[in-house]
């Protein structure tokens, strides 16, 4: 039990995927004008996530290694195809605010990434687990940028009017270099905090590890250079 | 017509700028930008696959799954056909150019997961683009994230000399000169035509 719930603590806080690996950043700086809007893409990941994790992890012996990505991606892309018909259906007014975000699920280093690390090597429960953690962590990373951008550029929280009457809200948060203000703004206070971002030094080749292992940029560059 | 067809390409390159406006390619915008000529070669990739994806995508759009009524699968078919494509010209490059091969080489097979080819190959199907304006849309925005990655370097290579609180060391600074390039791209908005 208690493996389980590392797992949790480990997606939440210990290597939460978009503070402390920057992992999935296009979404994150995309879709958080609004705190909603930031729950909406954070648990619709989060779904993909668990499910993708159980899928790989149960079919982590059937899969041989040479094909593993491909293999991955047409999981991966079934799963959030299902997914944007769901949000379609059911949830009209998220799938308009989130639009070309939703289908490019596909492509958030945080999915591949965990399949890659995690999935591959681990039994289904710890899969299940790790994806829920990572999921709930993007969702809470998410809904802050949305929360921090909704109230400081429209004056709102969740819809609901927070800050008085007489203050001007500043519309540039909500605007896109808004998305980038705040999350420097994040970083830049855990810095402070002393918490340390996790990423990979390669400076030799132009890549200095931010979202490591997602772009596989620095990881092919890492290849190239070692030779 | 042609007003039409340079319209298409300016708005995606400036107007609507993938990167700075759109948010698609945050990645390889941060982590590569570090040095000049790394991003400049990292960008003529990028133009070179963004391009070609976007005609195949929109050809396969419109003759395979549209006729079929298999508009569902698109995510599914565009993101491997980009991957087989991106393996496809690496193949056809080593071969009969080694020189553009040596130069883009590293770059190529890791575009597959830079989210830019992905979205854009959406947003044409989703703004119903034929071919052509498929392929200059396609290449108006990869010429757009090249000119925003190159600036970014360019920025980042003055920053390396200044003296930062230290908190915004890294990743916040960075974001920052993002943040500043966005508003002065916000400022072409205003164009009309």
């Amino acid at each position: 039990m208690k493996k389980y719930l590392e797992r949790l603590y480990n997606g939440l806080v210990k290597e939460n995927p978009t503070l402390i690996l920057m992992l999935g950043m296009c979404p994150t700086l995309a879709v958080s004008t609004r705190a909603m809007n930031g729950i909406g893409m954070g648990l619709s990941t989060t779904a993909v996530l668990i499910l993708s994790n159980l899928v790989i992890s149960a079919l982590r012996k059937a899969i041989p290694d040479q094909v593993r990505l491909p293999a991955y991606i047409v999981i991966v892309a079934s799963l959030v195809t299902v997914t944007e018909l769901l949000i379609e259906a059911y949830l009209p007014s998220l799938y308009e605010a989130l639009g070309i975000y939703i289908p490019l699920i596909v492509v958030n280093c945080i999915i591949l990434g965990r399949a890659e690390a995690y999935a591959n090597k681990h039994s289904v429960g710890l899969s299940v687990m790790d994806g829920l953690g990572m999921g709930l962590g993007f969702t809470v990373a998410l809904t802050l940028a949305g929360l921090l951008r909704e109230v400081l550029g429209n004056g709102t929280a969740f819809g609901a009017q927070v800050l008085p009457a007489g203050v001007e809200p500043m519309g540039i948060f909500i605007q896109p270099p808004g998305a980038f203000l705040i999350i420097a703004l994040i970083i830049a206070v855990q810095n402070a905090l002393g918490i340390k971002t996790r990423q990979r030094k390669l400076v030799e080749s132009g890549c200095d590890g931010m979202c490591a292992g997602c772009t596989r940029v620095c990881d092919h560059a890492e290849e190239v250079t070692g030779k | 017509m042609n007003h039409n067809l340079l319209l298409i390409i300016i708005s995606s390159a400036i107007i609507n700028n993938v990167v700075l406006n759109q948010f698609l390619g945050i990645c390889s915008f941060l982590g590569v930008s570090k040095q000049m000529k790394a991003s400049a070669s990292l960008g003529v990739a990028v133009i070179f696959v963004i391009t070609i994806a976007s005609g195949v995508a929109s050809l396969l759009y419109d003759y395979v799954l549209a006729p079929l009524g298999l508009d569902f699968m698109k995510t599914i078919v565009f993101i491997l056909v980009i991957a087989a494509l991106v393996q496809i010209v690496e193949m056809f490059l080593k071969k009969k150019s080694p020189a553009i091969y040596k130069a883009l080489g590293i770059y190529l097979p890791l575009i597959t997961t830079n989210c830019a080819v992905l979205g854009v190959a959406l947003t044409n199907v989703q703004d119903g683009y034929n071919f052509i304006e498929s392929v200059l849309s396609g290449f108006g925005t990869a010429v757009g994230y090249t000119l925003a990655i190159v600036l970014l370097a360019s920025i980042r290579s003055r920053i390396r000399e200044e003296d930062l609180p230290a908190p915004l060391r890294g990743a916040p600074i960075v974001l920052i000169s993002a943040a500043l390039m966005s508003i002065a791209f916000m400022g072409f908005g205003g164009l009309s035509f």
